[in-house]
């Protein structure tokens, strides 16, 4: 990259202080549509991590995927969910909160003792490909990643149906009071819920 | 400040914080759809570590940003199918309290 060295630190300090800021306030804001909208920035520091790694092919996925379409789709199933409810209180609120934070933080520190005291073989950067990695990506998902690119597209299909059939409502093929057929392209009938009120 | 480049160790440190806010957010949220962007959160702190290492240990081959490219395509269904869960979970339930999922409790 040829960014001079030092405003690729400042870069760095600033998308990793929001990526970490950001995803606290993911986890901890109370309103989850800010919780979302945070989510996205999330996303876009991310991106920018990327791209300080040489990876712009990569960049630009995560921002189409990751910003247009994951986060969207967060947002519309907010939308679709979004009621107030009072939460029943729970009574063990406090120790669980103290078991999950402390196993947490003992997961962190074991992360960063690993990260900090293992000592990488670092490649030397005269052979770094450099910007010419999406060319590289390319060979690799036509060559020796060509199986797993496939399957992915069966995985994305299998996701597609499984989401349509999961998330389809029962429509009623005729009017029940009335008993004349029902235009089903647009008339939806909710149906009873079939668990409520069970505890 | 006499480095050449920024250390691998700062984006592995950065991707651990990440992991373990989205794994507190999945131990602690009430709410369904927030332990969908917890989950969101560590698959990003593994795209990380990936993209990292593909750049600071692999830059000639770059096979992690392969790997990272897989990564984002199963998150990206997985988000999806997910949702799609929660929605009839809703439709049946009518709350997305996490703590009133629990049919399947011994």
């Amino acid at each position: 990259m040829s960014i001079a060295i030092t405003t690729q630190f400042i870069c760095f300090t600033v998308l990793s202080l929001v990526v970490i800021i950001g995803a606290l306030g993911v986890v901890l804001l109370e309103s989850i549509v800010y919780s979302a909208f945070l989510l996205g920035g999330v996303f876009m520091s991310v991106a920018g991590l990327y791209l300080l790694l040489n990876a712009s092919f990569v960049a630009a996925a995560q921002v189409l995927v990751y910003v247009g379409a994951v986060n969207v789709l967060i947002i519309f199933a907010i939308m679709l969910v979004n009621k107030k409810e009072d939460l029943k209180p729970i009574n063990d609120i406090k120790s669980r909160r103290i078991i999950s934070t402390s196993i947490c933080l003992t997961l962190l520190s074991l992360l960063i003792r690993v990260d900090l005291t293992n000592v990488w073989s670092l490649s030397s950067p005269q052979n770094s490909i450099g910007e010419e990695s999406t060319i590289r990506i390319g060979e690799h998902l036509f060559s020796d990643y060509l199986l797993p690119f496939e399957v992915a597209s069966v995985l994305l299909l299998m996701a597609m149906i499984g989401a349509i059939v999961l998330a389809r409502r029962d429509v009623m093929s005729q009017d029940i009071s009335t008993g004349l057929p029902v235009d089903q392209e647009l008339i939806e009938k909710s149906s009873e819920p079939l668990l409520t009120n069970k505890n | 400040m006499n480095l050449e480049s920024i250390p691998l160790q700062a984006f592995l440190i950065v991707s651990s914080v990440l992991f373990c806010i989205g794994i507190w957010g999945l131990l602690n949220s009430r709410n369904a759809v927030r332990v969908l962007m917890s989950i969101e959160l560590m698959l990003n702190a593994v795209n990380i570590n990936l993209m990292a290492f593909s750049s600071y240990i692999d830059n000639n081959l770059i096979q992690g940003q392969v790997f990272a490219i897989f990564v984002i395509t199963v998150a990206a269904a997985e988000a999806a199918v997910g949702l799609a869960i929660l929605l009839s979970l809703y439709r049946n339930r009518v709350t997305v309290d996490m703590e009133s999922f629990n049919l399947l409790k011994w």
